[in-house]
Formats: C-alpha cells, structure tokens, sequence
C-alpha cells in the first residue's frame, strides 16, 4: 500500500490552466523534501503529459502516489487515444495543430522527453478509449534524498 | 553575470522579481519552442523568448529555469506577471531582437545550456 496519494482533475483544452496539476506536484514534493533533481524530472515528465491530455485528450486525471521506494504519477484521459505508440514515441512525430505550435508546443518532443525523464514509462491506449500514462521513479536506497 | 548587469546588457525593464537582481546567471537559452526548455537543462538559467504566455511561466518552473527575458520589446498580460510573481521567478523585457539579445549575452560570456560558447 503507498504512503500517499493525490490526484488532480485535467481539463481538456483549457490551455489557461494547463499544467497546474504538474505545479501542484512540484510544490506537494518541495514540501516533502525530496531531491530537486529528482523534482524536476517528475515535474517535466508531469507537465509534458499534462499538456498532451489538454491538447489531444479530452478531460482527464494525474495523479501523484509516493511508496517507500518508488514514485508513481500516472495520466489518464478519455481522449482518442493514440493510434500508433512506437510511432508517437519517435523524437519529432506529432499530431499537434497550429495553434499547439503557436503555445510552444506540438514538436513531437513529449513523449520522448518524458522516456528520458523517468525510470519507467508504460503507456496504455486504444483507439477511442482513451489513454493511461505511468511512469515510475526509483528512490534511492533509502529512500528519498535531500 | 549577476541579473542585474544582464537588464543593463539587455537594456532591459524588470518586470517582476526585485529581490532576484543579486541571481547569479551563467547559462542562456533562446527558444520559442517551449518543448526544447522541457527537454534541456535549464536549471538558473535565462530563458529568451519571444512568449508571454502562462505557459511560458510553468515551463520555466517546471525546468527550473533562473530568469526569464522576453525579446523584441514584448511584455506579457498582467496575469501572467503575477502568476511569475507566485513561482519566484522573475522576468525582465528587452528591446532588442532574439538574435542581438543573444549576442549581447554571448559577448559577456554566458554560455548555451550545455556549457558551450
């Protein structure tokens, strides 16, 4: 069983509050003293899936659970899901639109950026079903660092 | 490079961020592509752009990114000022275009993200 667990509701297009779910872990996480690094990387891993739901995804969830030696954020949506994973999964492969590029967004960096930032990343979606997102990052021994 | 010399460098207007003037910057990095900051290493840096989206505010958190710079004379929405405000970030506007904003920086000796000048 974690030791903590949160999640946060995702709103699909509100490009206004896209990534407030992601500040909301990096600040729950300053709170816990965990490693900045190691911060940093949930946060990136965080906000890139984020901003994926708000694009593409429809409404969805992240959610935040801290184990003894593992964290876990996990993004779902109900959006179209993805139609070809190792495709998406390929550094500058997109099916953003405009106005995503516009924000900054839509290189096709995502997915790859959130691969190199986390320990594991497993991805789960069907077409029409919607997509699940989990990624693990290992503590050290010990558990967390300062 | 203290954020201080670089407004100067910039001549630069602080937008938000007074108590940040003595931040110590040594790294630069200019993009649009908020995408390209998520996937570098950003950590005390200053971020150009020609963004003043809220967007371009939690990037720079998510990232850790030190300072941000909007190019070109650009000032963002009063909301998106605030929200730097909140994050501790401060954000700073130059006159001048990406490239001679760069160029500037370069010529005081700040280097890329990944060290290189």
């Amino acid at each position: 069983m974690s030791k903590f667990k949160k999640s946060f509701h995702i709103k699909g297009r509100d490009f206004i509050r896209a990534g407030e779910a992601s500040i909301n872990v990096q600040n729950l996480l300053k709170s816990m003293d965990f490693d900045p690094r190691l911060i940093r990387r949930v946060a990136i891993c965080g906000y890139e899936s984020e901003m994926n739901v708000v694009m593409h995804g429809g409404d969805g969830s992240l959610s935040l659970e801290v184990d003894t030696d593992r964290l876990i954020l996990e993004i779902s949506d109900d959006g179209p899901g993805i139609e070809d994973i190792d495709l998406a999964m390929q550094a500058g492969y997109s099916t953003a639109n405009d106005d995503h590029r516009e924000m900054g967004f839509g290189a096709g960096m995502g997915l790859p950026n959130m691969k190199k930032n986390s320990d594991q990343i497993h991805i789960e979606s069907n077409r029409d079903q919607g997509t699940v997102v989990r990624m693990i990052f290992f503590l050290p021994e010990g558990g967390k660092t300062d | 490079m203290k954020l201080s010399e670089i407004i100067e460098t910039l001549d630069a207007t602080l937008l938000i961020g007074e108590d940040k003037l003595d931040q110590d910057i040594t790294k630069c990095g200019a993009s649009d592509l908020m995408s390209d900051v998520l996937a570098a290493i950003c950590e005390g840096c200053i971020l150009l752009t020609g963004l003043t989206t809220v967007q371009v505010i939690r990037t720079a958190s998510v990232a850790g990114v030190g300072a941000v710079a909007f190019v070109r004379g650009k000032k963002p929405p009063p909301e998106v000022v605030e929200m730097a405000g909140i994050q501790e970030l401060p954000l700073i506007s130059s006159p001048y275009s990406m490239f001679v904003s760069c160029g500037r920086l370069h010529a005081c000796n700040l280097t890329g993200l990944n060290g290189q000048r």
